[in-house]
């Protein structure tokens, strides 16, 4: 057992929130430098299918979700996974884009093209304002003044009722629009949520195949390590909780103005915490994790709503089952049984 | 206008008990396996709902309470047997995501086993209100807060006085000398575990009469007693008692002088400026670490 | 005489009243392996802890290259160039070692943010050429050949040789060697000496705090001596272990162990 806090005061004991990922790596990782880009590029080829071969509306609805969802966990992927950091607020910055969005075009009459980086920048400047008094210190302070900021966040959408709508939600969004060509239907919103997904993956390899990716690892496994190779832990930190809240801020906008429609129930500090599992189940810490998270935070409960009461149940026994067989979630999964065959074989 | 202030106090105080309790459960876990225990608001709800399934049946308050409460902790070892105890490489980030799973898994049992509806009983005294000194208070709220002091006290003995209490405090602080009393980690986590639960049952059993009980209360519990071990300095048990009742006077009077549509919004400000301000809690030592 | 790379001034350092390190000034002159020796609780980690930027001191001043450092956090001083290895090792397990090794040379890196998003052509030179610096070390220490091995796969003498790469591939002008033999059997504990006296042969500066005496004695110009956070001796070899005090305090107590 762990005992994180015991002898927190010698060197060997890691940094309390280091999280220690058994990592399992194939050999020649230089090399697959270029094949998680390529592999990118073939996965999003692929789905360019989705609207042709959709068997109706409603599932390229759900693609449309997928890919929303998506930016979601693997923006917090990227903090929580690789960073260390958990964040119990991330739905709440997910709320804040599509509120900054939805209202500036509700309210204001600004289009949704103006709404999109509006939200982007003002989920990453609150994310700044938090982050620069609780990324100073470790453990679960990050957590705790994120799971506040999203508490604050839904108290606001609820009763800040002129601007919001209040319980009842933000009504009358309107959708993308190329001048009088609206992306009004399911499969017209497709294209820009692949693409934006695309590039916000993109984005998010290019982050983890640089100096910054680099570094911001080398925090999250060891901080007095990095902190002797000149790197600056809460810098990092900080640009990361800053980045990775923008792109909710920007999963937030897309889903407004897709659903032309928000309500404060979508962005309470449960959804965060659900968010934090499909991290966890995705696979925390690697790269194509967010893809099985996306997948089931958005295919499993349309499939389990006729067993509306075993829903729960069915998910948090799954949950458990996946952690505790593959701590490293789905996307784990192949290392792991990779590390067994070989222990069999030898 | 003071009698305003008093009632709010007592109120305040009733309230901070309960999240006093929930922070304390909290923080014991914290302190054995360096975790965020999601599931610490589930007993609280199990604790309230179990406590009226047995009044029901045997129409004796304090016999279902005490019964509840024994039923509460064996599932908070079962929990720890269950889910903990299996991982092979158990770390803070993994033992957190596990007791969200637990959470959900207990929630929704709780919810498939004893219903959806919000379920009830009378307080623990015949006479529900006291006017003291012009001043009216439930009964049940002194209830609480003397359950909840009996609790404190209770505990600070088996931390301070008995032998697998201090095995417990020795293994929180240094695992080496936990081995050397004769102490196994594991044990220390799956005890951490029941008295977690038993906090969280006693909370759930003496407020129920106050809220009612219902499944799905369980997160906002677990918050508040997160919230209120944060503010009092996690790992501590006075820290857990400062912060609750901080948390729940900051509640009280937040709500009655300035908004209560902003209740929560308040508290939480008000604690997150407390934190910026005193990182390490009000109680708590810095978490720096050392070389 | 030139000026010295390291000078501490009236040094002192107290824990909850206790006097770790006392009144202490010495200097660490360019071109030289010093060694800081002594018992157990001399005040050698807390030394060298108040250097690399662990603990702060009480009171007192230090001096890298002229600009005061005693308040700098830890991460500014190895920008200016003090790189440091630690006693139980703080290499990053779950990376490779290559980008152990890469992540040494972090501080050269120019790319901002927005290059790491884009990743243009100017990261994509600036990556290559840091894994081709990388490796460069790498095959200097015999470990170009676990590259791809994830850092926590290998053998303890193995991550020692790869936290010194890592302090090196930051190009330190001082290497402060927190015991680099601790723990190594003696013919790993040679190759790490020779590691060391080769980097110093090319105009390395290094301070060591070390408890291997053969190691000391062989590879330094200059020891300092501590007992009880002060000074006891200070000079070369021969002079030291000559040195009554030392003797007392010390040598004796080695050799009777």
């Amino acid at each position: 057992m762990v005992l994180a806090r015991a002898k927190s005061d010698s060197l060997s004991s890691p940094p309390v929130e280091a999280v220690s990922r058994p990592q399992l790596r194939s050999p020649g990782r230089t090399a697959a430098i270029l094949s998680d880009h390529r592999l990118l590029l073939i996965v999003w080829l692929t789905m360019l299918v989705v609207p042709f071969a959709a068997p109706n509306a409603y599932f390229v609805s759900l693609a449309n979700m997928m890919l929303i969802n998506l930016i979601l966990i693997a923006s917090l992927n990227l903090l929580m996974g690789y960073g260390g950091q958990i964040s119990l607020g991330h739905a709440g910055f997910y709320g804040l884009g599509a509120y900054v969005s939805g209202v500036l075009g509700v309210k204001f009459g600004l289009g949704a093209w103006i709404g999109l980086p509006a939200a982007a920048l003002l989920t990453g400047l609150a994310a700044l304002l938090i982050g620069i008094p609780a990324l100073r210190l470790r453990g679960l302070y990050l957590s705790m003044a994120t799971l506040g900021w999203n508490a604050i966040l839904v108290v606001m959408f609820n009763r800040l009722i002129d601007l919001t709508g209040g319980p009842n939600g933000l009504l009358g969004v309107r959708p993308f629009a190329f001048g009088r060509f609206a992306l009004d239907t399911d499969a017209r919103q497709f294209p820009l949520l692949w693409l934006v997904s695309l590039l916000v993956m993109l984005a998010i390899l290019n982050l983890l195949r640089s100096g910054t990716g680099r570094a911001l690892r080398a925090v999250a496994t060891n901080e007095l390590g990095a902190d002797a190779v000149g790197i600056d832990s809460f810098r990092t930190k900080l640009l990361v909780f800053v980045l990775s809240a923008g792109m909710a801020g920007i999963a937030g906008s897309l889903y407004v103005h897709v659903n032309q429609f928000a309500s404060p129930e979508t962005f309470s500090v449960s959804n965060s915490i659900l968010l934090v599992v499909m991290v966890a189940i995705g696979g925390s810490g690697l790269y194509w994790g967010p893809l099985f998270g996306a997948l089931i935070f958005t295919a499993v409960p349309p499939l389990l709503l006729e067993y509306e009461d075993a829903e729960l149940m069915l998910f948090g026994f799954a949950m458990l089952v996946v952690l505790i067989a593959s701590p490293t979630g789905i996307a784990g999964l192949p290392a792991i049984l990779r590390r067994w065959l070989a222990s069999r074989r030898s | 206008m003071t009698t305003t202030i008093l009632q709010l106090l007592v109120a305040g105080v009733g309230t901070g008990s309960i999240y006093a309790l929930i922070a304390l459960g909290f923080n014991v876990v914290f302190k054995s396996t360096g975790a965020m225990n999601f599931a610490q608001g589930e007993w609280v709800v199990m604790g309230g709902m179990i406590s009226a399934l047995l009044f029901a049946a045997t129409s004796n308050i304090g016999l279902a309470c005490a019964l509840a409460v024994v039923i509460v902790i064996m599932a908070g070892i079962a929990s720890e047997r269950l889910v903990i105890w299996p991982l092979r490489r158990p770390n803070t980030l993994l033992i957190t995501l596990v007791s969200i799973g637990l959470a959900i898994c207990t929630r929704s049992l709780v919810m498939l086993v004893l219903g959806k509806k919000p379920v009830g009983y009378p307080g623990f005294s015949q006479v529900s209100t006291l006017v003291l000194g012009g001043v009216a208070v439930q009964t049940q709220t002194l209830w609480i807060i003397g359950l909840t002091l009996a609790f404190l006290l209770a505990m600070h003995l088996f931390f301070e006085r008995s032998m697998l209490g201090k095995a417990l405090r020795a293994a929180a602080a240094d695992r080496d000398a936990a081995a050397i009393v004769g102490v196994r980690v594991e044990t220390t986590v799956m005890l951490s575990f029941a008295i977690a639960a038993f906090a969280g049952a006693l909370a759930g059993a003496i407020i129920t009469p106050l809220t009612l009980s219902s499944y799905d209360q369980g997160a906002m519990f677990g918050f508040k007693g997160f919230s209120a071990a944060m503010l009092g300095g996690v790992g501590s048990l006075p820290g857990a008692v400062v912060g609750g009742l901080a948390l729940g006077l900051l509640e009280a009077f937040g709500s009655f002088y300035i908004s209560s549509d902003f209740k929560d919004a308040i508290a939480f400000t008000v604690l997150l400026l407390i934190l910026f301000a005193r990182p390490s809690g009000l109680l708590g030592r810095a978490d720096v670490i050392k070389v | 005489m030139t000026a010295p790379l390291l000078r501490t001034e009236a040094l002192n350092c107290y824990f909850d009243g206790l006097r770790a390190v006392a009144d202490l000034s010495f200097e660490v002159r360019p071109g030289e392996i010093k060694a800081v020796i002594g018992p157990n609780g001399a005040g050698k980690s807390t030394l060298f802890n108040m250097i690399a930027g662990v603990t702060r001191p009480t009171s007192g001043q230090i001096f890298f290259d002229g600009v005061r450092i005693d308040a700098m956090p830890t991460f500014r001083r190895a920008r200016l160039g003090i790189a440091r290895t630690f006693q139980n090792l703080q290499i990053f397990r779950e990376m490779t070692v290559l980008e152990n090794v890469m992540t040494g040379r972090h501080m050269h890196g120019r790319a901002g943010v927005i290059g790491a998003l884009l990743h243009g052509p100017s990261l994509r030179a600036e990556n290559r050429a840091m894994a081709d610096a990388a490796l460069e070390l790498l095959a200097r220490f015999e470990l170009d050949g676990k590259a791809d091995v994830v850092a926590g796969d290998l053998g303890f003498g193995q991550m020692k040789v790869l936290e010194l790469a890592r302090a090196l591939a930051s190009e330190p002008r001082l290497l402060l060697l927190d015991e680099p033999a601790a723990g190594l059997p003696q013919a790993e504990a040679e190759h790490i000496g020779k590691i060391i006296s080769a980097l110093n042969r090319d105009g390395m500066t290094v301070l060591l705090v070390e408890h291997n005496m053969r190691m000391v004695m062989s590879l330094s110009h200059d020891i300092l001596v501590l007992n009880n956070g002060m000074r006891i001796a200070e000079g070369d070899a021969d002079s030291v272990r000559r040195h009554p005090d030392v003797l007392a305090a010390y040598l004796g107590e080695a050799e009777h162990a």
